[in-house]
C-alpha cells in the first residue's frame, strides 16, 4: 500500500466544490443560528413570562435531542407536513439553524448577563433609556465577551456540517467519499478530510485563545 | 430641592429602609454616614428611581420620583450620579465615557459634546487622560473621569456613593478634592461616605443611619461635636479614633 498524493491533487477541484457546500453550510448556519439565537436570548430575557418561557423551552428542548435526529425529522416528516420535499440542502440548513440557535442564545444570553448590574445602573443614572443603555453599553461589552466562546460554537458546526453525508448533500466529505470509494482510494481521502478539518478547526482555536487573551477585561 | 419623606422599602419580607425623613435645600452638600448595611446606599439610589420603594414619598425639584406617571429617564438626566466602583465604560475611552448622555440624551453635537467633555476632563484634572481607556487609569483616574461624566449632563444636583471606599488611600485625596471644588462651586450633594475629614471640611449636615433608619441628622458641627444617639457617638469614637 503506497500513499498516493497525486490522486489528491487530481482530485483538488472535486473537493473544493464540496468544500464550497461545506462552508455555505457553515456561513448560513452560523448568520441564521445567531440571529435566532439572539431573538431568543432576548425573549428569555424580556422579563415578559410567556415569552421567556416559550424561549426557555425552545433552548431545552433542542438541546437535549441528537442533531443527527433533528436532521431525520425535517428530512423525513417535515415534507409530510408541508405536501412536499424540501431537499437535503434546505433540510440540513434547517435543522443546523434550529439547533444551533439553541446553543447561540444561551451564550448571548449568558454574555449579557455577565455585565455588571452597575454598568446598567451608571447608564440609567445618566438618562439613558433602558434600550439605549442596552444598546450603548450592555451589548457592545456584552458580544466582546462572548465572542470567543461563539467562535468555538461555530467551530463545531464547521465539524458537524459534515452529518449533511446522511441526507446525501455533497459536502467535503461526501465528496471524499464518493472519489475514495470509485477508485478504492480511501485512505489518501479520508487522510486529507482529517488533515483539512483539523488544521481549519486548529488555526481557529488558535485565532480564539488570541482573541481572548487581546480581549480579557 | 430633594424631600425625602417616611420612606420605607423592603427586600421581600426583609425591611431595608424605615422611616427615613430628611430634605436637602438647593446647594446644600448633605453626608450620609453609618455603618455598611445600614441602608446608606439605598436610600441615595432611591432619589433618582435605581431602587424602587414601597412606602413614603420622595421628591426632586417638586417631581415625586415614585409616582408611576413620573418619567424617570428625564429626572435621571438632571441628576448626577457617581458609583463606589466607578462605574466606566470599559469599551469607551474617557472623552467617549463622557460624551455619550449628553449627545443621544441632550442631542448635543459631537463637536460641542467633545470639546465641554475637555473642559470638564481639565476641571477634575485629566485633561492629558482624555483618550485613555478606563483600563489604563487609576481607581482616583477614573473615578474624576466619572465625576466629569456626571458633570456633563448640567444637573442641578449630585449624588455620590462611596465614591472613595473603593479607592487606594493614597488616590483617594485627588477624588475628594475634586468633589470638594464642586461643593465649592455651590453644587447640591448628597454623599454617602466614611470621609469624615470631608464632610468636617464642606458638609452643611450629616445624616447618620443606622439599621434602616436615619437615627441622627443634624448641623456639621453639631454631629461632631454632640452626636445625641448612643449609636453615633460609639460610630464616630470608632471611625475618628485613628
Amino acid at each position: 500500500m503506497r500513499l498516493d498524493i497525486a490522486f489528491i491533487v487530481d482530485h483538488l477541484p472535486l473537493l473544493w466544490q464540496g468544500m464550497q457546500v461545506t462552508l455555505l453550510l457553515t456561513l448560513l448556519g452560523i448568520v441564521l443560528g445567531i440571529a435566532l439565537g439572539a431573538l431568543l436570548a432576548v425573549a428569555r430575557l424580556s422579563g415578559v413570562r410567556p415569552l421567556a418561557v416559550a424561549a426557555a423551552a425552545y433552548v431545552d428542548l433542542f438541546r437535549l435531542l441528537p442533531l443527527l435526529l433533528i436532521i431525520f425529522w425535517v428530512y423525513f416528516l417535515l415534507p409530510l407536513w408541508l405536501g412536499r420535499p424540501i431537499g437535503g440542502f434546505y433540510s440540513a440548513l434547517v435543522s443546523f439553524v434550529l439547533y444551533e440557535a439553541a446553543y447561540f442564545s444561551e451564550i448571548i444570553r449568558s454574555g449579557i448577563l455577565g455585565i455588571r448590574r452597575g454598568q446598567i445602573n451608571a447608564g440609567l443614572a445618566s438618562g439613558l433609556t433602558y434600550g439605549a443603555t442596552m444598546r450603548h453599553i450592555v451589548l457592545p461589552q456584552a458580544l466582546r465577551n462572548m465572542f470567543p466562546v461563539l467562535l468555538v460554537q461555530c467551530i463545531n458546526l464547521f465539524k458537524s456540517t459534515s452529518l449533511v453525508y446522511v441526507v446525501g448533500v455533497n459536502d467535503f466529505l461526501m465528496a471524499a467519499d464518493v472519489i475514495g470509494t470509485k477508485d478504492n482510494r480511501l485512505i489518501e481521502m479520508y487522510g486529507f478530510v482529517a488533515l483539512v478539518y483539523f488544521t481549519a478547526c486548529f488555526l481557529a482555536s488558535l485565532a480564539v485563545s488570541r482573541l481572548q487573551r487581546r480581549y480579557a477585561l | 430641592m430633594i424631600a425625602i419623606d417616611k420612606v420605607g422599602k423592603w427586600y421581600g419580607r426583609t425591611q431595608v429602609l424605615a422611616d427615613c425623613t430628611t430634605a436637602v435645600a438647593k446647594g446644600e452638600v448633605v453626608v450620609v454616614c453609618g455603618p455598611s448595611g445600614s441602608g446608606k446606599s439605598t436610600l441615595i439610589k432611591c432619589v433618582n428611581g435605581l431602587e424602587p420603594f414601597q412606602q413614603g414619598r420622595i421628591t426632586f425639584d417638586g417631581i415625586s420620583v415614585g409616582d408611576k406617571a413620573t418619567d424617570l429617564t428625564k429626572l435621571r438626566a438632571r441628576i448626577g450620579m457617581v458609583f463606589q466602583s466607578f462605574e466606566l465604560y470599559p469599551h469607551m475611552t474617557a472623552t467617549e465615557n463622557i460624551t455619550l448622555a449628553p449627545i443621544k440624551v441632550l442631542g448635543r453635537g459631537r463637536d460641542e459634546a467633545v470639546a465641554r467633555a475637555h473642559a470638564l476632563l481639565e476641571r477634575v484634572g485629566m485633561r492629558a487622560f482624555a483618550d485613555r481607556y478606563p483600563a489604563n487609569l487609576s481607581g482616583g483616574q477614573q473615578q474624576r473621569v466619572a465625576i466629569a461624566r456626571a458633570l456633563a449632563m448640567d444637573p442641578i444636583a449630585m449624588l455620590f456613593d462611596e465614591p472613595t471606599s473603593a479607592l487606594d488611600p493614597e488616590t483617594i485625596s485627588e477624588v475628594l478634592d475634586a468633589m470638594i471644588a464642586l461643593a465649592q462651586d455651590g453644587m447640591t450633594m448628597i454623599v454617602v461616605t466614611h470621609e469624615m475629614g470631608f464632610a468636617s471640611k464642606v458638609a452643611d449636615r450629616v445624616v447618620f443611619m443606622d439599621a434602616g433608619r436615619i437615627v441622627e441628622d443634624a448641623a456639621k458641627a453639631a454631629f461632631f461635636d454632640r452626636p445625641r444617639s448612643p449609636r453615633a457617638q460609639a460610630f464616630l469614637s470608632k471611625i475618628l479614633r485613628h
